[in-house]
This record gives structure tokens, sequence and C-alpha cells, in this order.
């Protein structure tokens, strides 16, 4: 019956448990893109929600029109438009950049800014909302000690804000990783695009991409362990339940990742 | 200098205050010195709250002024007008003014220990060191020295009130506000409250205390203050204002207290 299918499952064996080098290169750019993005996109977006809540109107308008823009176009759309429509039109060209020993070429460099950016726009709205639902007693409390804006927001307000950010960042850090996956439309060899081309000189198509997929799922994955152990350190000041008491154990893993 | 005895601590003169076209405060005028505990009585929606709240700039005023220890509190003068503020300059007067709320608003991420040095160690610049040392002096002096290391959530609503008084004593204010601090709490919890208020009096502190406790402020309070409907009914010493009101509304509020 095996002969019916196209399936060489030595070669799959061999690339799984002991992936050439440009395996292991691809998965490092997934992950320092996905980071590196990431945190960007958190400050941005930031920057954005504290726009959408300021008291002067430009400033709201602004942070709202951003969200509005990215969030209502596609990520594929807006890489292809920063990259290959920015350069084609001649804004910019992205010349390779020199940081240190390392080099951070032109579509890089626009993935960089695209996945920040669009992240930026999903951050703010996590952002808006974690602060909205800060009770006004401990705006007005940290006002009463003579703190000023800036030292309220990162003594009082954004601790406990973070508490509720983490378990929708988890999210967002998940889609992060596996939205790398679209870079491979500007070339870049990260983890999909790296089996993709090994694909174009194998053709072996069903088992490569089972590797991608299997790849993206270990990412995600210790993502989720992570995920339970920020949770858990951001939660520290409730009263202790019984709930909370038991275990993350193996089940909150395959549960709530979108 | 001699004359500062005289010159009264806080100073309201002719405060005006309206949400829209209700008004709320309505020319409210009085004096409050040093080591004095002025008790505001009178009926819900009287003003009293948004009065306290106006003295440390909680909420603005649209015509009067306030001054604490001669400091124009939230306007200063320019050119013969008076204008708002900056948000420094008022976070700079409001650590004069100790407040303590209806509902603690104890900062819930961090230990009790932490919500009393969090405002000298981050607004006033102090050594963490001798914070420390002072906010435990201070634990001790609400009877709470074994919760320091307890979270707002694992505090009984009479231990979180205590430290939210520790809390304000820690920037060593010239006066401190309390906004009804008992309304909140299980009966069984305010006289705790009201005793470690009663011994701030004793010590000497200047307090104005909105109250409907009609025992402590005929037991603590040097002078009362009679409100309705955003403007003072009558004021008097604790004496005078129980035993012989001068004015009808006074008279019928006490009837409706009973």
């Amino acid at each position: 019956m095996s002969g019916d299918f196209n399936i060489d499952t030595a070669f799959f064996l061999k690339y799984l448990f002991n992936p050439p080098a440009i395996i292991w290169k691809g998965l490092w750019l997934t992950i320092w893109i996905s980071v590196v993005a990431q945190a960007l996109g958190v400050a941005i977006g930031l920057l954005i929600a504290l726009c959408i809540r300021s008291k002067r109107a430009w400033l709201r308008g602004f942070g709202k029109f951003y969200v509005w823009v990215w969030r209502g176009t596609p990520l594929l759309v807006q890489l292809v438009l920063i990259y290959t429509g920015v350069a084609a039109a001649g804004f910019y060209k992205y010349p390779d950049i020199q940081i240190g020993p390392f080099t951070l070429t032109g579509p890089l460099q626009a993935a960089l800014i695209t996945l920040s950016l669009n992240e930026a726009a999903y951050m703010a709205e996590i952002f808006r909302a974690a602060l909205s639902s800060i009770d006004k007693g401990q705006f007005d409390a940290a006002r009463a000690l003579g703190m000023r804006p800036i030292t309220a927001m990162r003594w009082i307000i954004l601790p406990q804000a973070a508490r509720m950010v983490v378990p929708p960042l988890g999210n967002e850090f998940t889609l992060m990783i596996k939205g790398t996956s679209l870079l491979a439309i500007l070339g870049i060899r990260e983890l999909f695009g790296t089996l993709q081309q090994l694909n174009a000189a194998t053709f072996r198509t069903f088992e490569l991409f089972i590797i991608a997929a299997i790849w993206y799922l270990i990412l995600t994955t210790i993502m989720g362990f992570v995920q339970k152990r920020l949770e858990a350190h951001y939660g520290r000041y409730d009263q202790p339940t019984a709930d909370s008491k038991a275990k993350p154990g193996l089940r909150s893993l395959f549960s709530g990742q979108r | 200098m001699a004359a500062t005895d005289t010159t009264p601590l806080v100073a309201l003169r002719d405060i005006r205050k309206s949400y829209g076209d209700v008004e709320v405060l309505r020319g409210v005028s009085f004096d409050v010195h040093r080591g004095e505990v002025v008790c505001l009585i009178g009926p819900s929606g009287s003003g009293k709250t948004t009065l306290v709240r106006c003295i440390n700039h909680l909420e603005k005023i649209q015509s009067g002024r306030i001054t604490v220890d001669g400091e124009l509190i939230g306007y200063r003068e320019h050119k013969g007008r008076i204008i708002e503020d900056s948000e420094t300059r008022i976070a700079d007067r409001r650590q004069k003014i100790g407040m303590v709320f209806q509902r603690f608003n104890l900062f819930p991420h961090l230990t009790a220990l932490e919500n009393i040095t969090v405002g000298p160690v981050r607004v006033q610049g102090r050594d963490l060191k001798t914070v420390t040392a002072e906010a435990l002096e201070l634990l001790a002096r609400v009877k709470l020295a074994d919760r320091a290391s307890h979270y707002p959530s694992q505090l009984s609503g009479g231990q979180q009130q205590r430290v939210a008084i520790a809390r304000a004593l820690a920037m060593k204010p010239a006066v401190m506000l309390f906004d009804e601090p008992t309304s909140a709490l299980d009966p069984e919890t305010v006289g705790e409250v009201l005793e470690v208020m009663k011994e701030l009096a004793q010590a000497g502190t200047t307090m104005i205390v909105v109250t409907h406790e009609m025992g402590f402020a005929r037991d603590v309070a040097n002078r009362i203050v009679m409100m309705d409907q955003g403007a003072v009914v009558e004021i008097g010493s604790a004496e005078q204002i129980f035993t012989n009101p001068q004015q009808e509304r006074t008279r019928a509020f006490f009837k409706a207290m009973r």
C-alpha cells in the first residue's frame, strides 16, 4: 500500500532529527525576527495606546488612525508595499545596514519595520483595554502622593496593566512567530523560506512542510510555557485560591492558542 | 516666625465648582489652622467629598482660590490672571497634602510596606533604607507591624485603610485629608481606623475629615463645618454645633441622622 504514496521516510527522519545547518540558520532567523519585532511592537504599541488616551485631540486622532490603517490591511500587502513598493517608487532603496558584525539586509529592514508597526496596532488595542480597566482610584492615589504622570505610569499603572497584557501578549507572540513565515515572499530565508528553498532542490514537498509545521509547533509550545511563567509572576499579588495553586499542566498548552 | 501660627494652613476662598449646569460647590470659604481637626458633615451630595478633592486638585475648580501653607493649589498667577498650573508643579504641591480615600485605593501589586515606601522613594527620591525604617515605624503606629509583607488583597478593609493612612503619612504632609475613611468598611473594623485617626489628631496632625461618624466628629474635631447643597450652612466648635446648632438645616440633619 505504501508504494502508492510518494513519501521518503528516511529523508523525513534525516531532516527532522539531523537537520542541515541551513535549517538551524532559518530557525534562528525566525526566532530573532519574532523577538525583535514583538519587542518593538510592544514599545510602539504602548506609545500609540498612550496617544489614544491622551487629552490632546490630535494625538487621539493620530492613534486611532494608526490602528485603523494597520489593522485594516493585510500583513502580506503591508510587507510587499513597504519593501517592494517603497523601493520601486524610489522613496528608499534599503541599502544594507552594518550593525557591528551583523548585516541588516534590505528585506530584513523592511520585514522588521512592517512586522513591528503592524504588531504595534494590535498591542495598542491590548494596552488601551488594559489601561482603561484599571480602577480610577489608582490614578487618584498616585496623583495624591504627588506622582507626576510618568512616575505614576511607570510604578503604579503599568505594572498593573502588565498582568492583564500578558495573556493576549502570548497570543500575539504566537501569531508573530507564525506570521514570520510570510517573509519568505521577500526572499528572506527564515524557517519557512529555507524549507521552501530546500523543496525547490529536492521536491520532497510533503516531508519538508511537515517538518516546517513541527518546528512552528515546537516554538509556539515553548512560548506557551514562558507565558504561563509570566502569568504566574504577574498574578503573584492575588489572594491564593485553590484554582491558581494547581500547577499548570500539559493540558493548558493545548488550549487558547490561535 | 511667630506670624505663621496665626496664618491659616489651609485657606479656602469662595470655591465654586460645577459639572456642566450643576453647581456642586457654591462659594465655600473657611480656614484650617495648624494642628486643627476640622470635620465636614452634611447630607450626601452636599459637596463635602468634592471639596476635599479640590483641596489637592484632584478636581478643578471654576473660581475661588485654595492655598495650602501659603501656596496656591492647582493654579498660579500670571500677569494678574489666574491660570492652571503645570502637571509637574501641581504634583509637587500635592506632596504637602496627604489623602485617604473612601475605598482605600492601595496599590494591589505592592505589599503593605511597598505601598508606604513607593511615594518617598519614587516621588521624593529618598533612600530606600531610611524610608523602609520609617515605613516600619508607621506600620507599627497603625498597629500593623506584622503585616508588612502582605498584599492588600490579603488584608481586611480596616487594615487596608490603616495602611493607606500610613502611606499618606510617609510623605510627611502638612495636612491630611480624609474622604469618608470609614464608609466602605465593615462595622466591626470602623473602630480600629477611627482609633488610629484619633491618635493622629492627638499627636497634633492637621486634619480635614469628611465623615458620617458623628461620635468621632464630636470627640475629635476642633471645629465642624456643616454643608448642604454645595454651601456651608454653619461653622462652629464641635460642642456648639452638636449641643446648640444655630441653623434649622443643621438641626434637621441631626434629626434625620438618628
